[in-house]
């Protein structure tokens, strides 16, 4: 027999490639450098690697559209612009990471044993969160680059698996965290069982996994409608699922709140970029032929999840939970991008996750500096006054709270403006309509949290704000101009994404 | 058109303004330098400008510079950008020549003041908002400009603000311009519906297609905006309270340049007015009645101060008035607008150096005398004063005539309304010239106790004295040779319209002449005796009125302000009832659903599944549903 080893493009792959061999040297690191170097290390490999990635995606940035890997990987303009954007916010991620107080000692002890006790009085430090992390990214990075359907299904694993065991690494509250982990595992399974069961009908219905032929058969259209039905809907699920969208969504405030911070903040952020930068590839590229069927189906999901999200929202006391609802509101207020199918709504959406990714992270990096002597503090009534305290903190939230609410001047606003815009052009009217009645109770709470910072006198004392390190007040402030500035000069990014988002078909 | 780099301009005040705001007291030694040093270098930069534009042939004399695309969104375009051109680089030079000139004062005058860094620092925030009003290349970026200047003079009416009245009189200005503001946005509302543009050349090109009744909804919209900005009738009240400011701001601000935009704002939009003649009247009819309105509060003002503010209404008007006659008054109004900034602002400086002798005293009546004690502002004044009656070959004569004569030669009974109300206004505003001449430098001495006039430091009476100049010599420098109407022609009279002469020149400058002598004839005969040092009580309802300011702030009160109170507290209760309980209830029912909707976050995983499959399930059937 003879085996003709398949063409690979090396260059092509070299963002990816970078990350995963880092992931797997941190690996090693992990097994054979002593302990107190680790840390260290570990950071330096993982921002190093995060960097030469993005030198590699700088370098490819002229690609309009090429393969990789016997057409199982694509290389465009969206993927490039949304790699990038995942590895922009992965990197801050990491500079969160490194304030390692957030994650448990030793994560095989057992709550409250004395195993844990003695690891936490050995003053030993969990460094496995660097390579989980790089493989997470490798994921997501592939995710919106997959070109068929086993690709595809291998990159939600990667970037899902270590994410399950990342939200179970919480130094505080344990328990809690650990619920959360696996609970996100067990409907992280039970999801991924959906999307194999779609991929399976798609297979069936075009007898090939690849996008584009599932395109020409779908512009074909002799095959039996059935399987592209059910395949379509199974694998919506399991997207729909990764982007919290109602009603998939019920992971979300649990998982957010229970895992550590810092991981929350990443997987709020970049993953919500990958999983959207695959449901855009997927719904434009394969599915693009079939939009009459799936569109009602999508816009229901839509307006289900903006009003969820919001209304639910206001209902919370837990600053982590109010968040992972907002963070609900805004992947139906994507939704309405994806449901666009346009060349608008595709760079209105691109534009959107960038300006979500970077308030998200912003968001919760402010979340991990209000403490008690017991940890961070989420309880929404103990935020109350806070302004007058630490009048920094305060603000720096409220801007991220004020794009979040889409108030003009912030980057919200014109990412809400492009993409309600790009559905409006597109005629989808409900929609649009839903998402403004929703972002106008949206505003509401964000805005009622603004009002308890900032207008009512304090009544704990027992909380502070810790001076955060260089690593914690970077990405803050970072964030905060990206928010500011993307909301004042938004023109530059907008005619880079219009000059690059074309999804190669 | 050429594109040149203008963002100096208004950079470089900005900067710096901004730099001294943020350094604090650590600037306190060095900022009035700094930003007399910026103010100076912005004016040579302005004359180089003009002197390269001067150079170049007519039609390639304006320049452009496009700052960058503000928002873009489908066929809505807004650029940031400048324009300079004939008529811009006539303000550039006006506001940074007098700025600079009241900057050098200024550091003299406020040389007490411990907050004279913060004093700085607005000055120059007013003269980077002042060149982006007449440098903006659109109305939506003149009205970021229009904004800025009256933020500037908010808080420059307000700078002593430890004094509650002060603070009052800011917040008055505040909001007369408010209500002028309003017909700006208003305006360009308008013209963004009918031209789907805003910047002035996207308008003019298509100012052809557009309805007059349009165009005189923008006109009427746009006069409203002059008037709050530039204290003209009805919402003139509030320039007279506006002299609580320092007197270098009242010279600057509220005599020499931002009280002049509404005549920029006007002029500028020619090709709205000169297709919508009614729009045109009432410009006209506005200006009438504020060049009288104005010189009459003037006869009745004690407070020297509030005197010149009441003439500065009143010359305003004059610039008003001539706009509204079209492409044959425009060169005239701005060439007394230039006039007008030499004369006013020096003659307002020199209250100042008055004031600054008599231990801040304002009231005519506490002075008497001057002139032997403080010579050279009795002179620089006294050549402002000449300027401003109009006596040949001062500058406002050439700038008032050609003003009165424009007015003549409308044609038709309107000539000889407006052109005699301008012959009017001109021997009132000889009368009370002359009166406030002398009140101050001439008759008995009526000083208080501890009052030790002297004359001011060097510092002080050199901007004087370059104004005075200005007021002698601007006026013939302008008009030889028609030197101003040609200079803006290409921009205010592009057809190049024949004006008719009903009345010969000659004829009119005489009349103009007359009208002054008669005006300081009876000022003289009036005030030339000895003069009690308080104002007489049993005077006639007619100076009772004119003291009051001709009842305009009991107009506003009775007509807006008590309305006003009333509606709002008819508002409030039904905010309180009716929108408030309906808001209530939508966020109650909200809140309700939320807790509802909130039971179904069980914490359970079976439970989650569960909605999961449920959710599958809806989507087939919503699916099958459709297809079917």
């Amino acid at each position: 027999m003879i085996f003709n080893s398949p063409a690979l493009e090396y260059g092509a792959l070299a963002p990816l490639l970078v990350i995963f061999g880092a992931a797997v040297i941190a690996v090693i690191v992990e097994a054979f450098v002593s302990a107190k170097l680790r840390p260290a290390l570990q950071l330096a490999i993982s921002l190093g690697a995060v960097i030469l990635s993005f030198a590699q995606v700088l370098r490819l940035r002229g690609t309009q559209s090429a393969t990789a890997a016997v057409n199982s990987v694509v290389v465009d303009g969206p993927v490039l612009f949304m790699q990038g954007t995942i590895l922009v916010l992965a990197f801050f991620a990491f500079l969160l990471l490194a304030d390692t107080d957030a994650f448990a000692a030793q994560a095989s002890a057992i709550p409250g044993s004395s195993e844990e006790r003695t690891a936490l009085q050995t003053g030993k430090i969990q460094t496995e969160i660097y390579p989980l992390t790089l493989f997470a990214v490798g994921g997501m990075m592939l995710f919106p680059a997959a070109n068929d359907l086993i690709t595809l299904f291998v990159a939600l694993e990667v970037l899902s698996l270590p994410l399950y065991l990342m939200a179970g690494l919480s130094r505080r509250r344990r328990l809690l965290s650990q619920e959360a982990a696996l609970k996100y595992f067990l409907l992280g399974a039970y999801s991924s069982a959906f999307f194999l069961f779609g991929a399976a009908f798609l297979y069936g219905y075009a007898g090939d996994v690849s996008l584009n032929a599932i395109r020409d058969a779908v512009s074909g259209g002799s095959n039996n409608e059935a399987f592209l039905l059910i395949g379509m809907i199974s694998l919506s699920v399991g997207l729909l699922f990764k982007v919290g969208a109602a009603p998939f969504h019920s992971w979300t405030p649990d998982v957010y709140q229970g895992a550590p911070t810092p991981v929350t903040a990443f997987m709020a952020a970049a993953t919500k970029v990958a999983a959207f930068g695959a449901m855009l590839r997927i719904f434009y590229v394969a599915l693009g032929g079939a939009v009459w069927s799936w569109k009602p189906m999508l816009t229901a999901v839509a307006i289900l999840t903006m009003v969820v999200g919001s209304v639910i929202a206001i209902a919370q006391r837990d600053v982590k939970r109010m968040l992972a609802y907002s963070s609900v509101a805004h992947a139906g207020f994507l939704l309405t991008g994806v449901l666009a199918l346009s060349q608008e709504g595709l760079e209105a959406s691109l534009f959107y996750l960038a300006t979500y990714g970077f308030s998200t992270l912003g968001a919760f990096a402010l979340v991990t500096l209000v403490r008690d002597s017991s940890g961070e503090v989420t309880d929404l009534n103990r935020w109350v006054g806070l302004a007058k305290r630490s009048p920094g903190v305060a603000l720096l939230f409220t801007t991220f709270l004020l794009s979040f609410a889409g108030i003009p001047l912030t980057a919200g606003f014109i990412g809400k403006f492009t993409i309600f815009t790009a559905a409006y052009d597109s005629g989808n009217i409900a929609v649009v309509v839903a998402g403004v009645l929703s972002s106008a109770i949206a505003a509401f709470f964000y805005i009622r949290v603004i009002v308890m910072m900032f207008f009512t006198d304090a009544q704990d004392d027992t909380v502070s704000v810790t001076i955060p390190s260089l690593y914690t007040n970077l990405t803050i402030w970072i964030a905060a101009i990206a928010t500011v500035v993307l909301g004042v000069f938004p023109t530059p990014v907008l005619d880079a994404i219009a000059s690059l988002a074309v999804f190669v078909r | 058109m050429t594109s040149e780099n203008l963002v100096y301009f208004i950079a470089l005040p900005l900067f710096s303004s901004a730099l001294l705001m943020l350094l604090g007291r650590k600037a306190d030694k060095w900022g009035h330098i700094f930003a007399t040093l910026v103010s100076a270098s912005v004016f040579v930069i302005g004359a180089m400008e003009f002197l390269a534009m001067r150079d170049r042939p007519e039609e390639s004399r304006a320049v452009t510079q496009k700052l960058f695309t503000w928002i873009s969104v489908g066929s809505f375009n807004v650029d940031a950008g400048l324009l300079l051109d004939q008529l811009s680089i006539a303000f550039v030079l006006l506001i940074t020549g007098v700025g600079t000139l009241i900057h050098i004062y200024s550091i003299a005058y406020m040389s007490h003041d411990r907050d004279r860094r913060r004093f700085f620092s607005y000055l120059n925030l007013f003269i980077a908002a002042m060149l982006l009003l007449v440098l903006g290349d659109s109305y939506l970026n003149l009205y970021v400009g229009w904004e800025g200047v009256g933020l500037a003079s908010y808080l420059l009416i307000g700078f002593w603000n430890q004094k509650p009245e002060y603070a009052t009189a800011a917040k008055k200005a505040f909001v007369a311009n408010r209500v002028g503001d309003l017909g700006l946005s208003i305006a360009i509302m308008i013209a963004f519906a009918n031209f789907g543009a805003v910047s002035f050349i996207g308008i003019e090109e298509k100012v052809g297609g557009a309805s007059e009744t349009a165009l005189t909804a923008m006109g009427l919209m746009l006069l409203l905006a002059a008037t709050g900005k530039s204290a003209q009738f009805p919402l003139q009240a509030w320039l007279g309270d506006a002299m609580a400011g320092p007197t270098p701001v009242s010279a600057l601000i509220h005599a020499a340049t931002m009280v002049t935009a509404g005549v920029y704002l006007i002029t500028r939009s020619n090709f709205v007015f000169d297709n919508a003649p009614n729009a045109q009247l009432a410009v006209v009819i506005i200006g009438a009645i504020t060049l009288l309105f104005g010189a009459i509060i003037g006869t009745a003002k004690d407070d020297i101060k509030k005197a010149l503010a009441a003439s500065t209404m009143s010359q305003i008007g004059y610039m008003i008035m001539a706009t509204g006659f079209g492409p044959a008054g425009y060169a005239f109004a701005i060439m007394h607008l230039l006039t007008h900034g030499f004369f006013k602002a020096g003659m307002f400086l020199g209250a100042g150096s008055v004031m600054h002798g008599m231990n801040d005293e304002v009231n005519m009546r506490r002075y008497g005398g001057l002139a032997k004690l403080m010579p050279i502002t009795t002179i620089t004044f006294g050549l402002g004063y000449l300027a401003i009656i109009g006596v040949p070959p001062f500058a406002g004569y050439y700038s008032k005539d050609k003003i009165i004569e424009t007015a003549f030669n409308a044609g038709g009974v309107q000539g000889i309304i407006f052109g005699s109300t301008a012959l009017l206004g001109a021997i009132i505003t000889a009368f009370y010239m002359t009166r406030v001449m002398m009140m101050t430098f001439f008759g008995n001495k009526r000083w208080a106790d501890d009052a030790h006039p002297h004359e001011s430091p060097f510092l002080m009476w050199a901007p004087m004295a370059v104004l005075a100049i200005g007021s002698v010599a601007s006026g013939y420098l302008l008009y030889s040779g028609k030197a101003i109407v040609n200079w803006l022609a290409p921009v205010v009279d592009k057809h190049h319209h024949e004006h008719t002469e009903l009345l010969p020149p000659i004829v009119v400058s005489a009349l103009a002449v007359t009208a002054v002598v008669i005006g300081v004839g009876i000022a003289l005969a009036k005030y030339r005796g000895e003069l009690s040092a308080t104002a007489p009580q049993d005077v006639s309802i007619f100076t009772r009125v004119a003291r009051r300011d001709l009842l305009q702030d009991d107009a506003n009160e009775f007509m807006f302000m008590r309305p006003g109170q009333k509606l709002t507290e008819v508002l409030v209760k039904t905010d309180d009832k009716v929108i408030d309980g309906m808001v209530r209830g939508v966020a109650a029912s909200t809140i309700g659903s939320a807790r509802g909707m909130r039971k179904m976050q069980t914490g359970y995983v079976r439970n989650y599944a569960l909605l999961i499959l449920l959710g599958a399930l809806a989507a087939f059937v919503a699916i099958l549903v459709v297809t079917l």
